[in-house]
C-alpha cells in the first residue's frame, strides 16, 4: 500500500515537472545567459493569454516567445534590446509592467494619489472630532444625566 | 453639506461602475498592432507541401491585398473559410495566406477539404513570421496597400458583417487611392 502510495506521489511529481512551462529542452547552456532569460521571460507577456507571463504560460505562442527571447540573447542583445524587439512588434502590452509614460502616468499615479486623499480624509476627520470633544463638554456630567433621564424613561431602576 | 459628503462613496462607486461598464465593453484580446502604416515585414516562406511557390513579402507589393493567417489546427478559421472563398470568388482583392505553425501536410490536406481562396501561400511551420508580424491567434488579417505597407489588421474571424462594414469599404478606397 505504502509502495502504491509513493509511486502515485512520484508520479504526480514528475507530471508537475512535465508541465512546467519552460522545459527543461529549452534550458540555455550559458547559466548567466539562462538566468537572464528566466528574468525576461517573468516581465513578458504571453499575447494569447495576455494575465500571464510567458514564463507562466504553456500556450505554444508563449513558447515561441521564450525561442525569440533565448535567440535574441545568443545574438548578443542586452535586457532592454529583447524587450525592445518584442515591443516594437507587439506594443507596450507585451510587457507585464506597464513603463511609466503619458498614457499611463494617472495609471501609476492614482494608487498614490487614493493613499494621500484618504490620509488627509482621515486627518481632517480625526482632527474634526478631536475638536468637537474639545468643545465640548467633556467632564461627563452631562452624559450622566442623560443616561438617567433615558434609564428612568424605560423602567430600568 | 455634511449630509451631502456621505454621497460621496456612492458618487464614486457610480464613476467607477460606469467606467468598468465601458471597459467590459471592449475586447482585451485585441491588442493595437504595431504595424499600422508601417511597411509590412520582409519575410519569405517557403510553400506548403504539395505547393510550388511560397510568400515572400514582396509579392504582396503593386496591389491591395488581403494577407490572411491560418491553421488547420484552428476551430474559428474554418469558420471564417467560407467567407474567404466568398470573397477569393468575388475577385475584389487577392487574398494571400500564411500557414501557420502547421503539421507538414495538414495545410495542404485542408485546404484540398475546404477549398482554396489564397492566390500565394507561405508555410510559416516556426511561426517566426507570426511573430514578426504580432499575431496573438489566428485567424488574423491585414490589409496591405499598393505600396507594401499595412493598413488594417482584423483579429478574428471575418464575418459578413465584418466585410461588407469594414474591410471592404477599405479595400475599395485603398484601391482608389492614387500610387504614392
Amino acid at each position: 500500500m505504502r509502495q502504491i502510495l509513493a509511486a502515485m506521489l512520484a508520479g504526480l511529481m514528475l507530471a508537475g515537472s512535465a508541465l512546467a512551462s519552460p522545459g527543461p529542452e529549452e534550458r540555455m547552456e550559458d547559466a548567466r545567459l539562462e538566468a537572464r532569460a528566466r528574468a525576461l521571460y517573468d516581465q513578458l507577456r504571453c499575447v494569447v493569454c495576455q494575465s500571464q507571463s510567458i514564463d507562466d504560460s504553456n500556450a505554444p505562442l508563449a513558447a515561441d516567445l521564450r525561442a525569440v527571447v533565448r535567440e535574441r540573447l545568443l545574438a548578443g542583445d542586452s535586457d532592454a534590446e529583447v524587450k525592445a524587439y518584442l515591443q516594437d512588434r507587439y506594443g507596450d502590452y507585451v510587457l507585464m509592467l506597464p513603463p511609466v509614460q503619458g498614457n499611463t502616468i494617472a495609471l501609476w499615479l492614482f494608487p498614490l494619489v487614493m493613499l494621500l486623499g484618504g490620509g488627509i480624509a482621515i486627518l481632517v476627520f480625526v482632527r474634526g472630532q478631536r475638536r468637537a470633544l474639545m468643545a465640548g463638554d467633556d467632564t461627563g456630567e452631562g452624559d450622566e444625566a442623560r443616561a438617567r433621564a433615558l434609564s428612568d424613561e424605560e423602567g430600568l431602576s | 453639506m455634511n449630509r451631502l459628503f456621505l454621497f460621496l462613496p456612492l458618487a464614486l462607486f457610480a464613476v467607477m461602475a460606469a467606467y468598468f461598464a465601458l471597459g467590459l465593453r471592449e475586447n482585451p484580446g485585441e491588442i493595437p498592432s504595431q504595424l499600422i502604416d508601417r511597411e509590412l515585414p520582409a519575410f519569405d516562406l517557403p510553400p506548403i507541401q504539395g505547393h510550388e511557390t511560397g510568400l515572400a513579402s514582396a509579392d504582396l507589393a503593386g496591389e491591395v491585398s488581403l494577407l490572411n493567417v491560418f491553421g488547420s489546427w484552428c476551430p474559428p478559421c474554418a469558420i471564417e473559410h467560407p467567407m474567404l472563398m466568398q470573397i477569393s470568388r468575388s475577385g475584389v482583392v487577392p487574398i494571400y495566406g500564411i500557414d501557420w505553425k502547421d503539421p507538414p501536410g495538414a495545410g495542404t490536406r485542408w485546404l484540398e477539404r475546404n477549398g482554396n481562396p489564397y492566390v500565394r501561400i507561405g508555410n510559416d511551420a516556426e511561426g517566426r513570421v507570426a511573430i514578426d508580424l504580432g499575431i496573438t491567434g489566428a485567424p488574423e488579417t491585414f490589409i496591405i496597400d499598393r505600396a507594401g505597407r499595412v493598413r488594417y489588421r482584423h483579429v478574428g474571424v471575418i464575418t459578413e458583417e465584418v466585410w461588407e462594414g469594414t474591410l471592404l469599404p477599405l479595400v475599395e478606397h485603398l484601391q482608389a487611392e492614387e500610387m504614392p
